[in-house]
């Protein structure tokens, strides 16, 4: 073998070390369900998806990983997911880091059906790189889990094996629209202005319409690119229309610039949604611009999904509780879950249910068992649409929305402000 | 469309456009000076936000407008080492091979940046307050940034048309041979103006990282911006560039007004393209 042969091979090697992750649970001596004796068969279960490791969707990427991460040990040290027949699937996942990129996406997904031979496949993170990932899956025929993709126009391609656990963009801003309203029924002119990518776009198609059958005049519909750091001309705008609320927003980084330079700008709307960027935790980095910031989230830890609120729903309650899973997720990764990472684990927690249903890694098996799913978890109610043009789309979860609010310390702390019934604080108006 | 928003709109671009012209002003003294259409420029401009950022987030937490000052060195001392690795042996050589050479650059830059510190968005989290008067408010960093741009901008023009080493340099543009028989060194010179303009560079990206987030890519859309100040003020010629980019500004703050934002890019390119068509020479003439 020539030497730059060999140098090539090494450098891929390097490359390949440095951007994937294996996670190999150690089957051996993990405890059984039940103290049985062992299994008549295990078998590895092969997971791929990719990550952002890098790039625009790293912070939210990550917390969706330690998700599934955090679901692989805990069905490892559970024994692995049993199936009727008695065989035991031992996960075992590989990840590549996609750099934020959906080129790299489609890449490597086929790469992790052709190469990796993976059983079955989680989302990456962020709508687009879903969309790009959905598109490989479903002409390889692998069903795929998604977590990280909330965008409508995906799921309403008529895919047949892409299952989708986060409510659809189209919830986003609608349930933020009525939270608005409840709190001050005098608020007529709103401005929107999103980011132009599909989820954002999906969101706002969904938005804009509701927005106006309440009754609210729209004076300022801006989108803006994807990478978009300077929002000036989009404030100056907002400034002269005078509105009383603003909601938009994109992803966790220009959501973040854009919070940031309301407040620079000394913007005076009474009521501000944004999507994404509000429900992390780095979003209080921007101190007093975060604060009375409304976010529309998935998931929030004292909102507590429970088999009570199973049973009024006469649905079954599946996994662990909220409390095990933040409890769990702290001592693992030394930080608060959010609900990126909750949405990891919940899409590892659905696929083990469907595969316990279906008793087999079969696509066809697994997607009949998926198709008739209505059941509970710690991140609330998941059911798939079966319907020919929106087959997978989530159609039962909720959404729950946050506020950054300064407490009696001056501390900023994430409140959840809706639903009712789980809100930890008043929803408030901007001061 | 609000005429409201149009004063504001303006004074953001205007402020944005000194700071382009900065930039600009790199990439036109090394065209100028040496007939180098250099490729780097960008990465190069990622760079001095870069630097401006490790200094902030290291250990000796930098003031982010010392670490301006510090990107004027660094940029002086990474032109002049770029030049004498990259450019030396080819300056005399056709403009496509010195355009290559620095796209190879480029390349390199690119590759170790986003190897060392990844493409996830970064930013300098620095605030100087803001003053409003109407519905005018102008950001603190905003002003300083003018304020930076315009006290460089004359310091080049003070060191090109007030000092010795200036002179040599517009010999060196003027006529290489001519500047060598009077005894000017002019490799010397041409390293000299390199670093200048990639100082130039490094200067704009970190001004640039206390105004918005950034990553290593973030270099390459001021790159292309330049190029457009470039051609509008005149090949060649830096106050042509810091006027050309003073335009742009304030044409991207005006415009927003009346279209789209996403439309933006495409008026520059048109004016970019009627420039070249109408007049080449750009608004002050092609000169060194």
């Amino acid at each position: 073998m020539r030497p730059t042969r060999i140098v090539a091979i090494a450098i891929v090697g390097l490359v390949a070390a440095a951007c994937g992750g294996t996670t190999t649970p150690q089957a051996s001596g993990a405890p059984t369900a039940g103290g049985s004796a062992a299994p008549a068969v295990s078998k590895a279960l092969n997971i791929g998806f990719t990550n952002s490791q890098t790039g625009a969707q790293q912070v939210a990427s990550t917390k969706q990983t330690e998700g599934i991460k955090l679901w692989v040990d805990q069905v490892t040290k559970a024994g692995g997911i049993k199936l009727k027949d008695g065989t035991v699937l031992m996960p075992k996942v590989t990840f590549y880091d996609d750099g934020s990129a959906t080129d790299r996406v489609q890449q490597l997904y086929t790469k992790l059906i052709n190469d990796d031979k993976v059983d079955v496949l989680l989302s990456p993170y962020s709508s687009s790189l879903v969309k790009a990932a959905a598109v490989v899956s479903e002409q390889n025929g692998k069903v795929m889990i998604t977590a990280g993709g909330a965008d409508d126009a995906t799921m309403e391609q008529g895919f047949t094996n892409i299952y989708q656990v986060y409510s659809p963009g189209s919830k986003y801003l609608t349930g933020a629209i009525d939270l608005m309203l409840k709190l001050d029924p005098s608020i007529k002119k709103v401005a929107i202005v999103n980011e132009k990518d599909s989820f954002s776009v999906s969101v706002v198609t969904a938005a804009k319409p509701y927005a106006e059958s309440k009754g609210l005049q729209v004076v300022v519909n801006q989108g803006y690119d994807t990478g978009t750091t300077d929002f000036a001309p989009f404030i100056n705008q907002i400034v002269a229309a005078a509105p009383d609320a603003i909601i938009g927003g994109g992803h966790l980084v220009d959501g973040t610039a854009f919070a940031k330079a309301l407040k620079e700008k000394n913007v005076s709307a009474r009521f501000v949604a944004l999507l994404v960027a509000p429900p992390e935790p780095t979003f209080a980095d921007i101190g007093d611009a975060a604060n009375f910031t409304v976010g529309p989230s998935q998931w929030e830890i004292p909102v507590k999904y429970n088999e009570a609120a199973a049973k009024a729903l006469n649905i079954p309650f599946y996994g662990i509780t909220s409390d095990s899973f933040t409890s769990a997720y702290r001592a693992m990764f030394n930080s608060a879950p959010s609900y990126h990472s909750a949405g990891g684990f919940a899409a590892g927690l659905i696929l083990q249910r469907a595969l316990e249903d279906a008793g087999s890694t079969d696509p066809a098996k697994l997607r009949a068992s998926l198709d008739k799913t209505d059941v509970m978890t710690f991140f609330g109610r998941t059911k798939f649409s079966t319907d020919a043009k929106t087959h997978g789309k989530q159609v039962a979860h909720d959404m729950v929305y946050i506020q950054w609010q300064k407490g009696s310390d001056g501390k900023l702390a994430a409140q959840v402000v809706w639903p009712t019934e789980a809100k930890t604080a008043e929803a408030q108006l901007r001061k | 469309m609000s005429l409201e928003a149009l004063i504001p709109s303006a004074i953001d671009g205007l402020m944005l456009g000194f700071v382009y012209g900065l930039a600009a002003m790199g990439l036109t003294l090394i065209f100028g000076v040496m007939r180098v259409i250099n490729l780097s420029h960008g990465p190069v401009i990622a760079l001095g936000m870069f630097v401006v950022y490790t200094l902030f987030t290291g250990p000796l937490g930098v003031n982010p407008y010392l670490g301006i000052v510090a990107a004027l060195v660094i940029g002086l001392a990474f032109g002049v080492v770029e030049y004498f690795v990259a450019l030396d042996r080819v300056i005399n050589a056709p403009e496509l091979t010195t355009l290559l050479a620095t796209f190879s650059v480029n390349l390199m830059i690119i590759g170790i940046a986003t190897s060392v510190f990844t493409t996830t968005p970064r930013a300098v989290d620095v605030s100087l307050g803001s003053v409003g008067i109407g519905n005018v408010t102008v950001l603190g960093t905003h002003a300083v940034a003018v304020l930076v741009a315009i006290v460089v901008a004359a310091g080049l023009y003070g060191l090109l048309f007030r000092t010795r080493v200036g002179k040599s340099i517009r010999a060196v543009a003027n006529n290489r041979a001519a500047a060598e028989l009077m005894g000017i060194d002019s490799r010397r010179m041409l390293a000299l103006a390199f670093g200048i303009g990639t100082s130039l560079a490094m200067v704009s990206g970190a001004l640039l990282s206390t105004l918005f987030p950034f990553n290593p890519l973030s270099g390459t859309g001021y790159e292309v911006k330049s190029f457009v100040i470039v051609v509008l003020g005149g090949l060649g010629n830096p106050t042509g560039a810091l006027l050309g980019g003073i335009v742009i500004g304030l044409l991207e703050g005006v415009t927003t007004v009346f279209i789209p934002v996403s439309w933006v890019p495409v008026l520059e390119y048109v004016i970019f393209i009627l420039i070249l068509l109408v007049r080449p020479a750009g608004l002050l003439g092609a000169r060194a």
